[in-house]
């Protein structure tokens, strides 16, 4: 099982920023170990952030985004207390879901 | 050899399909797990525009791609876009010399900043564009970075 991820969502007026670190190694299948045999792609393909029941971002991936990957982006609607929900799935068909709660900066 | 294939596939698309019936994969939840595969494995802008279902793209002063001149890892390269276009409904992020052009593609739903921020890996110094698709239409601004340190070997 992959480590959580690491989520801000803070509010900022009327949006939210939101903030995430993953743990993954997002392996592109170029490389090689050691003794030279390609080392298999292993990496997030999609992610999905939810709010309140409603996507508020999608994102498809490929084996370019950086190592234990961030991603920083901003929405509207959303209140302090209230749930950020972030899912990614790989193409090793590994799957892992984390939650944040909206916070007013500073307090 | 052939016959015996069929039967699998048969007997693994009932499956599918009773999984579906008994609800346990919801249709939509599959679709909301899709993946580009033809857009992944373009080998330049061009295919990548044509893959995401692009005839072409315009530059866009209204495009603003924010990233470093100079990038000594190219492991790891900060790349924000932001978009002035009204009804930005997606934001991919493109770099023309890696081994494969699409890094990442993300949809925009209305409600949502047409802003993303994230990092890529560059495996030498290259031009990197962001194309917008916004009301149906597709725009893009592009941006060299000098890679010090390639960032795909191995």
């Amino acid at each position: 099982m992959a480590d959580p991820m690491r989520i801000r969502a803070n509010m900022m007026g009327d949006k939210v920023e939101v903030k995430v670190l993953m743990a993954h190694e997002m392996e592109t299948g170029l490389r090689k170990d050691a003794s030279g045999n390609a080392i298999p792609a292993h990496f997030i393909r999609n992610v999905t952030v939810t709010h309140g029941g409603k996507t508020v971002l999608s994102a498809q991936w490929g084996t370019s985004v950086s190592r234990n990957p961030f991603l920083h982006f901003r929405f509207k609607g959303g209140k302090p207390g209230e749930k950020v929900t972030i899912t990614w799935l790989d193409n090793k068909g590994e799957k892992r879901t984390d939650e944040a709660v909206i916070v007013v900066p500073g307090t | 050899m052939d016959a015996k294939r069929r039967e699998v596939l048969k007997t693994g698309g009932g499956v599918l399909a009773l999984a579906a019936a008994a609800g346990i994969i919801k249709p939509g939840e599959a679709l909301a797990q899709e993946w580009n595969k033809a857009a992944f494995d373009t080998k330049s802008v061009a295919e990548t525009v044509k893959a995401l279902g692009g005839g072409g793209s315009t530059p866009s002063g209204s495009v603003e791609i924010t990233a470093p001149d100079i990038a000594e890892n190219g492991a790891v390269v900060p790349v924000a876009v932001e978009s002035k276009l009204p009804r930005t409904q997606a934001i991919a992020i493109l770099i023309e010399k890696n081994p494969n052009t699409l890094s990442a593609d993300f949809d925009i739903p209305a409600g949502t900043d047409p802003f993303v921020s994230t990092r890529v890996k560059m495996a030498e110094t290259s031009n990197i564009y962001a194309l917008v698709i916004a009301d149906g239409h597709y725009f893009h601004a592009v941006k060299e970075i000098k890679v010090t340190i390639g960032g795909c070997g191995g």
